[in-house]
């Protein structure tokens, strides 16, 4: 599903992915893993397409996520490693999703609920004013409810309680068949039961990937 | 078209929420009701129509002001998405990119133009209920005049937004632009300027493309075709061309380059990295 060829993006100097090669199929739950300053955010970011490779392709079911970005995003969801202050209210931002993406607001408040968030209590509260674990409890409950094939996570639970991350991760347990879900973690022992994969990377690179 | 008009809504929206559009609006409201007495006293003095004369004063006043607000409060808006990571997360959605930014851009028009209009509203109300009569023909130019600004400065800050790295840049180059052409609008400026002995055509050159300049001439040339209180450019561009064909001009010339800023804009953010 996600084919990635060759792929080096810098910022001035600094080269954040250096030829960067490794496929994505459906059924692979994957851990991506590495140290800081890696190049995992990178990474997930071109698949997104918002950045445009020096050399190299992304390809997600052939299509390239900057000229195709319409049509791959349908089939993406993200969650980003910090939650922006994005300052529509709640209901708005459901509005824009709903609108733009399509995403049943029932099935984002199933969700919310699911993961212990209370939506409607908060429907007109800016979204920059929930606390940093309730903004991230949103966010996935988007994730969930964009019923996507290609599910992304970048460092989602850094503000999770721990009642919290065993819902997340039972939500998705239920949500991964079929899909290809691609986890930033630096905590392993946490994802290992939803894993079959588990990457490492490495200035830029990746240095290891086994399949489990 | 209905993620375009989504995404204008909730720009709007949120705008109207932000305390800079409380401010804006409470500045163009202010100076309206100060005019007002200015304005309906002073026409007992002078013999003009009170609320041309009001009109004349708010006008010249936001030559000043429309301008830098646009840019100060549009300038961030992609670039200020962009450096707190908004983007990188309203993005991530299927919406063209083109839908995003004409989306924002529309909005923040809405939300600029808005106020605007409304005082003028306001004042033809009260010119009505204080038994002025109202100049229409005026009216309608000068509310067109004040779309045309607004575009022009809209564009300007949507260009600057789509290429600067963070939003504090953003607002000095806003600043440093806001500056420039306010200086060339000054008569005091452009007099030296034929004091000097500039080639004439160069002055009127540099005046015509300054569309603050531009808005000021046509704006004042509307309320005295005598140009009394105007100086030597206006005398020269009113002396090329009609005063109608000026008029038309200093409306379509900043929409246009309002529109032209706008789609460089546009260009650039397709171009360039998204976060
Ligand atoms: N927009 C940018 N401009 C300049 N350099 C950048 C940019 N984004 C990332 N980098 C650089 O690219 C490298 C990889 O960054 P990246 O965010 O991908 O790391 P990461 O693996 O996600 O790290 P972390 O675990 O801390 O999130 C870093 O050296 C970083 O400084
Ligand atoms: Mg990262």
């Amino acid at each position: 599903m996600i084919k990635i060829s060759d792929l080096t993006k810098k910022f001035g100097s600094n080269v954040s992915l250096d030829k960067v090669n490794i496929e994505f199929n459906k059924n692979e739950s994957i851990a991506l893993m590495g140290a800081n300053g890696a190049g995992k955010t990178t990474l997930i970011r071109s698949i997104l397409g918002y950045y445009h490779p020096d050399s190299g392709e992304v390809l997600i079911n052939g299509l390239n996520p900057v000229k195709d970005r319409v049509k791959v995003l349908q089939n993406v969801s993200f969650v980003p490693q910090l939650p922006p202050p994005i300052k529509l209210s709640l209901d708005e931002l459901m509005q824009y999703i709903g609108i733009g993406a399509s995403v049943d607001k029932e099935l984002i408040m199933y969700y919310a609920n699911e993961m212990k968030l209370d939506i409607k209590a908060n429907l007109n509260k800016s979204f920059f004013k929930l606390s940093g674990g309730m903004k991230q409890k949103m966010l996935i409950a988007i994730s969930l409810a964009k019923n996507s094939d290609i599910i992304i996570y970048d460092e989602p639970t850094a503000n999770l309680d721990p009642k919290a991350r065993d819902d997340f991760y039972r939500l998705l347990k239920q949500n991964e068949n079929e899909k290809v879900l691609l986890f930033v973690t630096h905590r392993l022992e946490e994802v290992k039961d939803l894993v079959n994969r588990q990457v490492y990377m490495d200035l830029g690179g990746i240095t290891s990937d086994e399949r489990l | 078209m209905k993620n375009l008009f989504l995404i204008a809504y909730l720009d709007l929206k949120e705008s109207i929420r932000a305390k800079w559009f409380l401010v804006y609006s409470l500045v163009f409201g202010g100076l309206i009701a100060l005019f007002f007495i200015a304005g309906v006293t002073e026409s007992q003095v002078m013999g003009f129509s009170g609320l041309s004369r009001l009109l004349l004063m708010y006008i010249q006043v936001t030559i000043v002001i429309l301008p830098i607000f646009i840019l100060v409060t549009t300038v961030r808006s992609i670039s200020g998405d962009r450096d707190s990571h908004i983007l990188e997360y309203m993005l991530c959605f299927p919406i063209s990119l083109k839908q995003y930014y004409w989306g924002k851009v529309i909005g923040r028009f809405i939300t600029v133009y808005l106020p605007v209009l409304f005082a003028m509203v306001v004042a033809v109300a009260y010119g009505f209920f204080k038994g002025a009569s109202i100049p229409w023909d005026i009216f309608f130019l000068y509310t067109g005049l004040l779309f045309a600004l607004s575009s022009a400065f809209l564009g300007i800050a949507f260009f600057i937004s789509s290429f600067v790295k963070s939003s504090e840049v953003a607002l000095g180059i806003a600043f440093f632009i806001w500056i420039i052409l306010l200086a060339f609008i000054d008569i005091a400026l452009i007099s030296l300027m034929m004091q000097q002995r500039m080639n004439e055509e160069l002055i009127i050159f540099i005046a015509m493309i300054n569309p603050m300049e531009i808005f000021r001439v046509a704006a004042i040339s509307l309320f005295d075709p005598e140009l009394t209180v105007m100086g030597p450019v206006a005398f020269y561009i009113l002396d090329s061309m009609s005063q109608a064909t000026f008029v038309f001009v200093s409306i379509v010339y900043p929409l246009a380059l309002g529109l032209i800023f706008a789609f460089l804009g546009f260009k650039i953010f397709e171009r360039k990295d998204l976060v």
